[in-house]
């Protein structure tokens, strides 16, 4: 680099051409794999993968928006995580194949005392985790006793699902013991109606107690379960690889020899992957592209059963959403049908309840609001607003399952409202920015939307519309006592058709209350190369793929 | 000249100590929490008051900024808040593929803008003249991701040429040893695997070089153009050089200054492209590592992320600065 004063002319310029020859040496390189490649690619990845040849490796790659954050999935909140941890760890109970019924898992049978207050479960035998360890009754007391002496930092779900941790009064349960060989007898204080279906979501999976030894912190690099497949290697924002488990507990399962989930962020990208071979399943498909999948023949598309609900919130502390009829009249001033049809592709349903209808307890006898702009203006006629007002409407700056298109959205809405004399100006912030300020109920009306966690109804009503999560989830800041003393008493009681009154009984009082526009459920959908057989979504966001194959 | 080094390097602390700074306020200023981001939409008041602590973020931003610094002084580049991995550890993959991809698209840039650049001053108002400077307007005013998405459709699937995105076969990995990996191809001798390694390359290489090709060639041809009506060219000409000699060699040498500057400032961008297109072609770099970091709030990662790019961009100008000397021998550093 370093030039000498005299020869600098001449040393300059050698080193010009032997530069410009390696670049020409380079782009000879460049083309020759360039050249030589594409007709490896054009017979190698044929159009649908060229997969499921006879005596081939079985590979299945799953196509995604995100990164995973941590393979430990006691550690995290993402669906991204349970999406992959579902596959390598088990659970006590799971989740019906398409619906959030309670089915044995791990436990091939459990029996909750009349009190509600003891859960026996008879564990599987002859189950190993992926290190060789045995899973048995002491294999369970551990990982219950490693989440309850963790804190709500470290194990974010066990805390919010169970109550608290160790010796918190919230903490719903009282003792794990070991009854057995095979058996786990759990003691709660009071009575909790979902307890259940909470053990069946993907952040309780049971882990190795060895690996969890060993590994440490690192846990989440390599983590052990007893699930269909075992880790392979992870390469950060990019691929998981996970791998058949030969010893796997359930005859004949799994049927595909290795899952890869690849992280494609952008959604037209991953269909381009899809479209050309690359991948075989992709989720989060733009409903605009359902079409185009349908009339290819192929691919196949599919429906995830919604459990989610995308609504307008009216924050009840800020005027004029203060006056029930205010809000009533915005129900009646909004056409949810056209707002579906137009940005959810008519691929959700018009939402009548905070709870998708899939999840028991839902009232089904409620009539929703109708869309009916002259009921609007005489409601708001009553509540003196017959001139109308001004207001701020915000839309969620990114896409959601259960919100597609937040700006787009707002705007359908602010025309419906301009119908009935009601300005709405559109605002947005960046997204956490949006939460935070909306939990501080900053905003006068604002889209948002929830995904359930464990497919009951107290996840929805309690979490979202409860006064206890005033600040937190409760963004409209609505405050019913009535409603509160019924959630309370729902969530401990253990007789599902009482449970189901109550709830039925709640949304009533919502539905009259109206701190919302509920908009719509949507159906997430997902697209799959032909050759992938057995596929089947499940509402939570996270598919065992267990039973999946390649044809 | 190794004064001078000393000298640069010596100017460049303040400049990166400004600019952690300036980003430390800046993803201070906008509001979201990173402990609410962590812990979902269903974490309790005390959870999140509980992991404000553990992560620090209750201090105040001066005490905040000095343990940043105090770290950064040890090579310590902060732990991520999301992995809970510190950040020396994780980022060397990505950075690794951000720069194997920036540099294949740079060489992608600098040959054909360079060439198209002197060929359009050669024959100045010619056919190819301005079929050249017409894609070059295209290419400066096309946006990155429909480029993508367009090539991707075109080679990967109405063509199948080339795979649509990604690094490697993810049913045929290779083992990455060194993070480039067509080092790592190279030094294991997989060359069928080489070859595919460089067919990934291409479609996400030529959208991120466009920007930089085309400002390249205008570049490089307005100050060729400026250069060949200098005396010193018609003289050569007049000596009876042939032309081609007289366009690469006298007139290029003394045109190409000005070409260096805009190629140095060109890696800046391209490391702000990158974000983009390793989004669509799913490209595992460190512009998806920052991006991702923003979402999820995790300062340390943004921070320290986008240090590293600056310290990489800074250096790069430097090397282009010394290169002015060895293109022209009489700028001279003392």
């Amino acid at each position: 680099m370093i030039i000498n004063k005299n020869g600098g002319v001449n040393l300059g310029n050698k080193k010009i051409m032997s530069l410009a020859f390696l670049m020409l040496l380079l782009i000879s390189t460049v083309l020759y794999g360039c050249s030589g490649g594409s007709e490896e690619g054009s017979e190698g990845n044929g159009e649908t993968g060229g997969e499921g040849e006879s005596g081939e490796e079985k590979v299945l790659i799953f196509g995604r928006g995100g990164d995973s954050v941590s393979l430990d999935p006691i550690t995290v909140t993402d669906g991204e995580s349970f999406k992959v941890t579902k596959n390598i760890f088990d659970t006590l109970v799971n989740f019906g194949e398409q619906d959030t019924e309670i089915e044995p898992g791990l436990a091939s049978e459990y029996t909750a005392a009349e009190d509600g207050l003891t859960y026996t479960f008879t564990l599987e035998e002859g189950v190993t985790f992926h290190d060789g360890t045995d899973f048995n009754a002491e294999a369970v007391v551990a990982n219950f006793d490693r989440w309850a002496a963790g804190d709500a930092d470290q194990f974010p779900y066990y805390g919010s699902m169970f109550g608290g941790f160790g010796d918190e009064e919230g903490h719903v349960i009282e003792s794990v013991e070991a009854t057995g060989d095979y058996e786990v007898t759990i003691k709660l204080k009071r009575p909790m109606a979902p307890f259940l279906k909470n053990l069946a979501m993907s952040p309780f999976g049971i882990a190795s107690p060895t690996a969890i030894e060993e590994q440490g912190d690192a846990f989440g690099d390599n983590p052990v379960g007893t699930g269909p497949f075992k880790f392979v290697e992870w390469n950060r924002n990019d691929t998981v690889r996970i791998e058949k488990f030969e010893d796997y507990w359930v005859e004949g399962e799994p049927k595909l020899d290795e899952v890869v989930f690849r992280a494609i962020p952008d959604n037209s990208g991953r269909l381009n992957a899809l479209l050309a071979g690359e991948i075989d399943l992709a989720d989060g498909i733009n409903p605009s592209d359902a079409e185009t999948i349908e009339s290819n023949d192929d691919l196949q598309l599919y429906e995830r059963p919604s459990m989610n609900v995308g609504y307008l919130g009216l924050t009840t502390t800020r005027e004029p959403f203060d006056d029930p009829k205010v809000r009533q009249a915005m129900n009646h001033a909004i056409d949810r049908q056209a707002i579906v049809d137009a940005f959810f592709e008519g691929r959700g349903e018009v939402a009548k309840n905070p709870l998708p209808p899939v999840i028991s307890g839902y009232n089904d006898a409620i009539e929703g609001y109708d869309y009916d702009p002259e009921k609007a203006k005489a409601l708001l006629e009553e509540a003196g607003l017959g001139d109308g007002f001004e207001m701020e409407l915000w839309a969620m700056p990114v896409p959601r399952p259960y919100m597609p298109d937040g700006q787009k959205v707002a705007e359908a809405i602010q025309s419906d409202l301009a119908e009935v004399g009601i300005t709405a100006e559109i605002v947005s912030y960046e997204w956490a920015t949006y939460l935070e300020k909306a939990a501080n109920g900053e905003a006068d009306a604002f889209l948002l939307g929830w995904t359930g966690d464990n497919g009951d109804a107290d996840n929805f009503l309690y979490v979202l519309l409860d006064q206890d999560n005033i600040g937190s989830n409760n963004y409209t800041y609505y405050e019913n006592q009535e409603l509160h003393d019924i959630l309370i008493e729902a969530q401990t009681e253990v007789d599902e058709e009482v449970r189901n009154e109550l709830y039925a009984q709640a949304q009533e009082i919502i539905h009259e209350d109206a701190p919302w526009v509920p908009l719509a459920h949507s159906t997430p959908l997902l697209a799959g190369g032909s050759n992938v057989v057995n596929f089947k979504p499940h509402p939570t966001g996270s598919d065992k793929l267990a039973e999946v194959d390649l044809e | 000249m190794l004064h001078y080094i000393g000298k640069r390097l010596l100017q460049l602390i303040p400049v990166l100590l400004g600019m952690t700074f300036i980003v430390f306020m800046i993803i201070r200023a906008i509001p979201g929490d990173p402990a609410q981001v962590i812990l979902g939409q269903q974490a309790s008041e005390e959870a999140i008051k509980a992991l404000r602590t553990t992560l620090g973020l209750d201090n105040p931003w001066y005490i905040q900024y000095f343990d940043y610094l105090k770290g950064l002084v040890t090579g310590d580049l902060g732990q991520s808040l999301r992995t809970r991995t510190p950040v020396v550890d994780e980022v060397w993959p990505y950075l690794a593929a951000t720069i194997e991809l920036s540099v294949f698209a740079v060489i992608i840039a600098i040959i054909i803008g360079i060439n198209a650049g002197i060929i359009s001053a050669w024959f100045q108002n010619s056919w190819f003249d301005y079929l050249a400077m017409i894609i070059a307007l295209i290419g400066v005013s096309m946006p990155i991701f429909f480029l993508g998405l367009l090539n991707q459709w075109i080679f990967a699937i109405e063509l199948d040429w080339l795979p649509t995105s990604g690094r490697m076969n993810v049913r045929d990995p290779i083992e990455s040893i060194t993070g480039f990996y067509i080092i790592d191809t190279l030094i294991t001798g997989q060359f069928d695997q080489l070859s595919t390694i460089m067919r990934h390359l291409i479609l996400p290489g030529t959208a991120l070089a466009t920007i930089p090709m085309a400002i390249i060639a205008r570049m490089t041809r307005s100050s060729m153009l400026e250069v060949m009506r200098s005396d010193y060219v018609r003289t050569a000409r007049s000596k009876g050089l042939r032309m081609f000699w007289v366009v690469y060699k006298h007139a290029l040498k003394n045109a190409i200054i000005p070409v260096l500057t805009i190629i140095g400032l060109q890696m800046g961008l391209l490391l702000g492209g990158a974000i983009l297109t390793e989004t669509i072609f799913a490209w595992p770099g460190i512009g998806r590592y920052i991006y991702e970091a923003i979402n999820y709030r995790d300062y340390p990662v943004i921070q320290s992320g986008i240090l590293i790019v600056a310290f990489i961009f800074v250096m790069i100008n430097l090397f282009v600065d010394l290169l002015y000397s060895l293109v022209d021998p009489r700028i001279k550093y003392d």
